[in-house]
């Protein structure tokens, strides 16, 4: 969930009045919003870095807002006001309108086709007559960094581009080149770089280096031109310090290029609708023509309005209200979704306005009907479906082995279900291709390499964790392990595997062995060759040779018990001789 | 047979009137009796633990008494006095003086009292002399007070000093006063531990006293197994769930498609939770071999192109993405699975199901997080369910819990629209805070499987560690789940009731 912050005072002034942090709080909570943190530049550096580094910091107060992720109408203090102020019935939505300029007066955006194999679209507008202050122009880069962390993943499927317009000229040209023949001074830097070269400075950046990857090892890097030749940018990595916007900045040219087209639509006009509040003509935005490779044109933004018509008994029903459907159109009006009542009162039509663009479907409308509704006015009731309830039979087996193995002195033990190569292999006596253990692709520590194919590891950890406790120990777990298997749609299965040890001066074989004729007993297994359980001599790499057994009951190999092995016991980094068993249980259901 | 010491005791008390005025103290009856006052003690604790026999309180009382070199000064005068009087009247060179008796102690204490004289320029080197005519030995009066018993009589400075000089020593002496108890007598019987088959066969146990037991120790903790404290909580749920008539869904696949984890769920491909950082990517079996054909050309569309109502996401799809393995970020992949095999019945039946299970996230670790943890899952699926319904679901689920002070934030998930975050108001934080997630399932994730349009899903999530944790007072995780538990913390657990 993205996190805004943002200047309480500022917010305050754009609301029109003041609230206590408890009033501000009901009000995030009724709007699906969270009042994280109520902070200061001070505070977050005291915390971060100690007392000493935060000395002359800011101590303005800041609202840290939690947004739902899908809401990008939201991430800017200009977003968040309009939603709260349109919400609270204090404004009306503002109309987003794009002047499309006449003919050849435009700016005009070429693509070429050299972007196809590394970012092949690209949209752009204009915003004319724009009046920066300093919190307006901090808001405009913060908002760009919110976007790019979110719906541009990490600018992976769009990268946003600002500039000032009045520093160059178009018609523009976005096409794609070998990095050693772009060469431009990057933002903020005191001498021109060839790509290749920004690749090595900023291997170290600790905000760039996290993006150098998207491009790094393609043959061409995607760059935009101006018509004299000067670089605006070299998306996603970085823009050109000649075209940088600063307070002074009348007229902004905002690029957006990317991987994905939908995305890229949506995130200019998440732009320019926040922004063109400040234009000379607020909420319009001066269009861009942009030439495809293919010679085809198309005008950005999008800016689209599209209507959707929903019946109120659905709305109704789907929350479980009785609104009249002028109240339900009122309802959505406050969320941004114009809406009025249609048909005789049959229907109701909703405009989506171009900065909902999570509004995909009509339960994207009945969700925000229910939130001015207010989800806590919603009347709660029981649904009328009636089902009678079973338990997994594997559980139930579970459920009930759990409580008798307790009741036999053992107690219960809760391990991971991921462990280390090791774990399960060297550390048993055998080799990990042996195990047919399903293994992790992106461990972050050797903690979670693979999947456990064996309880044991996790109770021998379970005990070293616990030397201190008074011998024996006698523990167990049922729990499930995975192997791989091709047999299944994913080509891994679990199985339910029951698991226990003893721990102390002596083996106690016959502890675990007695543990195994009781566990039999519940399952009503007799002992016998026939149609029973037996045990029989085998070697296993865990066990002490001659000390290890393999048990069949149902007329398979179910598990095996024994003493470990005075290596595997080492390895663990216990001390004392320990006997244990292990069994499928599901040959018992 | 000679008398015992208690009897001998017993004997000297009965003498002494009843009630808060008779009594004896210890040392003195130790010291009339003739006997060591360690032994008298030992036989006061022995008629104590026989009941009300005597009643015994214990005293302490300080008391100075000589130190074996007070008793030397006593008998021989302080050693500045012994060097005074052995000091010749013509005095003696001060190296010769120094191997008088008393001299090492007693020389500069008669120098300080001004007794002797030195003199530095003597022929042959410094001199000693004596300075006045006659001394009084004060020290050796004072320690003849205190061994005369009048050590109260000395000035306080005055026992300091000599305290300080080692020749007195302070020491507590702890004594009891004894008096006869309610059930005094004189004659002390040997009382019975413990009743013996042979007493019920005899029926001697009608006539013995019987030792009282010390009720105020512990018991002897019985040999037991344990159950692990998160599985007693998850034993408890699984109770709810079956009480409210759900039934239980099959979650034993920790390995997942990407199909059933995410695209099922209408998450789509770029969305940050299939990122390498959030999630575990297998890579053996890195794909999933089987994926179902016809319904995941439905996914495919709804993902790439919209339809049953919807706008879609407008992007490629791409079945490479959906064939990646993972360890299953959430149970909501097994629920994918039991809905797709409701749609796949005949005839659509409203069923209510459950999970409890684990999942795994690629996170970084902390107190309160770990890679895997247990998810707690409801789903109810029938027609015209309401958002209504899914908060009265949600609030007799809650309750069974122990959990009544519930109010709902909107909130955003990709697979439920509309969607809610639970809050109950937590007591001792006095603060709101949030206990699970809820939402009513996306058409766009129910109607490709085949579901009838008329029928919705409302589910809700929950772990199961964090109320296991305030349930059980436990702030790391670390000490709950894995094998760096505190047993000692399992041994001591108390039963799960979570609506006490």
């Amino acid at each position: 969930m993205p996190t805004v912050s943002v200047r309480r005072d500022l917010l305050f002034r754009a609301l029109g009045r003041s609230y206590t942090d408890e009033e501000f709080d009901e009000l995030c909570f009724e709007f699906g919003l969270e009042l994280d943190d109520v902070t200061s530049e001070k505070d977050i550096i005291s915390k971060e870095k100690g007392e000493g580094k935060a000395e002359g910091a800011s101590d303005i107060v800041l609202y840290k807002i939690d947004v739902p992720a899908n809401r990008y109408d939201l991430l800017c203090l200009e977003g968040l006001v309009r939603g709260l102020q349109v919400f609270k019935e204090r404004i009306n939505l503002p109309r987003y309108e794009k002047i499309i300029p006449a003919k050849g007066e435009g700016q005009r955006l070429i693509i070429t086709e050299e972007t196809a194999k590394v970012r092949p679209h690209a949209v752009a507008a204009v915003l004319r007559n724009i009046t920066f202050t300093k919190e307006r122009y901090d808001s405009f880069i913060d908002l760009q960094e919110k976007l790019h962390q979110n719906i541009c993943r990490r600018r992976a499927l769009v990268a946003i581009g600002t500039h000032d317009l009045d520093t160059i000229a178009g018609p523009f040209t976005f096409t794609a080149k070998a990095p050693s023949e772009i060469k431009f001074k990057p933002l903020n830097q005191s001498q021109e770089y060839t790509a290749s070269q920004m690749m090595d400075l900023y291997r170290t950046d600790s905000h760039l280096r996290h993006y150098l990857h998207l491009i790094e090892n393609k043959p061409l890097y995607p760059v935009i031109y101006d018509s004299n030749g000067v670089v605006l940018s070299m998306p996603p990595i970085i823009n050109g310090d000649h075209s940088k916007i600063s307070l002074n900045t009348r007229n902004v040219f905002v690029e957006c290029t990317g991987t994905d087209m939908t995305k890229a639509k949506i995130v200019l006009d998440t732009i320019v609708t926040m922004f063109s509040e400040y234009c000379e003509k607020p909420f319009t935005v001066e269009a861009v023509e942009v030439i495809l490779p293919n010679g085809k044109t198309h005008i950005y933004p999008e800016l689209a309005y599209r209507k959707e018509k929903v019946k109120p008994e659905l709305i109704n029903k789907k929350i479980g209200i009785s609104e009249t459907p002028s109240s339900l159109a009122k309802l959505l009006t406050r969320m941004c979704l114009k809406s009025h009542v249609i048909g005789n009162g049959n229907n109701i039509e909703i405009e989506i306005p171009p900065t909902r663009a999570d509004i995909i479907h009509a339960c994207d409308i009945v969700e925000d009907a229910a939130i001015a509704y207010g989800y806590n006015n919603i009347q709660m009731t029981i649904p009328k479906t009636y089902t009678i309830a079973n338990q997994l039979p594997l559980n139930k087996l579970t459920e009930l082995l759990r409580l008798d193995l307790a009741a036999a002195g053992f107690t219960e033990a809760l391990t991971f279900a991921l462990c280390s190569q090791e774990d399960i292999a060297d550390k048993l006596g055998t080799d990990i291709s042996t195990t047919k253990a399903v293994h992790i692709a992106n461990p972050k520590t050797a903690e979670f390499q693979v999947a456990r194919t064996t309880l044991l590891p996790g109770l021998l950890k379970t005990i070293a964790a616990n030397r201190k406790m008074p011998l024996p120990l006698k523990l167990f777990e049922i729990s499930d392990i995975v192997v791989k298997d091709p047999s299944k749609d994913v080509g891994a299965r679990n199985y339910r595997h029951l698991c226990a040890i003893y721990y102390n001066k002596s083996p106690g074989f016959e502890i675990i062995h007695g543990l195994l004729d009781r566990v039999m007993q519940l399952l009503e297994v007799p002992p016998s060759e026939e149609n029973g359980y037996v045990i029989k001599a085998t070697e296993g790499s865990a066990f002490f040779p001659g000390r290890c057994a393999e048990i069949f009951a149902k007329g398979q190999s179910v598990g095996k018990l024994g003493v470990l092995h005075p290596d595997v016991i080492t390895k663990f980094e216990l001390t004392m001789p320990c006997s244990a068993l292990e069994i499928n249980i599901e040959p018992f259901l | 047979m000679s008398p015992s010491v208690a009897e001998l005791l017993l004997q000297r008390l009965e003498r002494e009137p009843p009630g808060p005025g008779g009594g004896l103290c210890s040392l003195e009856a130790a010291a009339a009796l003739g006997l060591d006052h360690q032994t008298l003690v030992g036989a006061v604790k022995s008629l104590q633990a026989l009941g009300e026999v005597i009643e015994a309180e214990a005293r302490a009382a300080t008391r100075w008494e000589l130190s074996a070199e007070g008793a030397e000064v006593l008998r021989d005068g302080s050693p500045e006095v012994r060097l005074f009087r052995s000091l010749p009247a013509d005095g003696l060179p001060q190296s010769d003086a120094m191997k008088l008796p008393g001299a090492q102690v007693g020389f500069s204490k008669a120098m300080a009292n001004k007794w002797l004289r030195l003199d530095k320029a003597a022929p042959g080197g410094p001199r000693v002399f004596r300075a006045v005519e006659v001394v009084q030995d004060a020290v050796q009066e004072s320690l003849r007070r205190v061994q005369q018993g009048d050590a109260a009589g000395l000035p306080e400075r005055e026992r300091n000093d000599l305290k300080r000089r080692k020749l007195l020593l302070e020491v507590t002496l702890k004594s009891y006063w004894i008096r006869k108890g309610s059930a005094f007598s004189t004659a002390v019987t040997r009382q019975e531990t413990d009743l013996t088959p042979e007493m019920i066969a005899t029926g001697s146990w009608r006539q013995l006293p019987f030792k009282p037991y010390n009720f105020s120790a512990l018991g002897l903790p019985p040999a037991c197994g344990h159950l692990h404290p998160l599985l007693k909580v998850r034993s408890q749920l699984r109770q709810i769930f079956l009480e409210m008539g759900f039934t239980e869904m099959p979650t034993d696949n920790f390995v997942e498609s990407s199909f059933w984890n995410f695209d099922a769920l209408f998450q789509p491909q770029q969305h940050p939770a299939r990122d390498q950082h959030d999630t575990f990517f297998l890579q053996d079996p890195a794909e999933a071999p089987e994926l179902p054909a016809s319904y995941m050309a439905k996914v495919k569309k709804v993902h790439s192109q919209g339809g049953y109502g919807s706008q879609g996401y407008k992007y490629e799809w791409k079945v490479e993405e959906a064939r990646k393995n993972l360890l299953r970020t959430h149970t909501t992949s097994a629920s994918a699975r039991a809905l797709y095999h409701l749609a796949c019945q005949d005839k659509f039946t409203p069923v209510k199901y459950f999970s409890i299970d684990r999942v795994f996230r690629n996170e970084s670790l902390d107190a309160t997080h770990l890679a895997e943890f247990h998810q707690v899952e409801g789903v109810v699926a029938d027609r015209g369910l309401t958002l209504g319904h899914l908060m009265g679901t949600l609030r007799q689920f809650f309750t069974k819990l122990g959990i009544t002070k519930l109010r709902f934030k909107p909130a955003y998930n990709p697979y439920t629209e509309p969607s809610m975050e639970v809050f109950s108001y937590h007591e001792g934080l006095k603060k709101w805070v949030e206990v699970g997630n809820s939402g009513v399932f996306r058409p766009e994730m129910l109607l490709p499987m085949g579901l009838p349009e008329n029928v919705s899903v409302i589910a809700w999530g929950l772990s199961l560690e964090r109320p296991t944790m305030i349930k059980y007072g436990i702030n790391n995780i670390r000490e709950l789940v894995g094998h760096r538990v505190n047993l000692q913390m399992v041994y001591d657990s108390p039963l799960c009731r979570l609506d006490v």
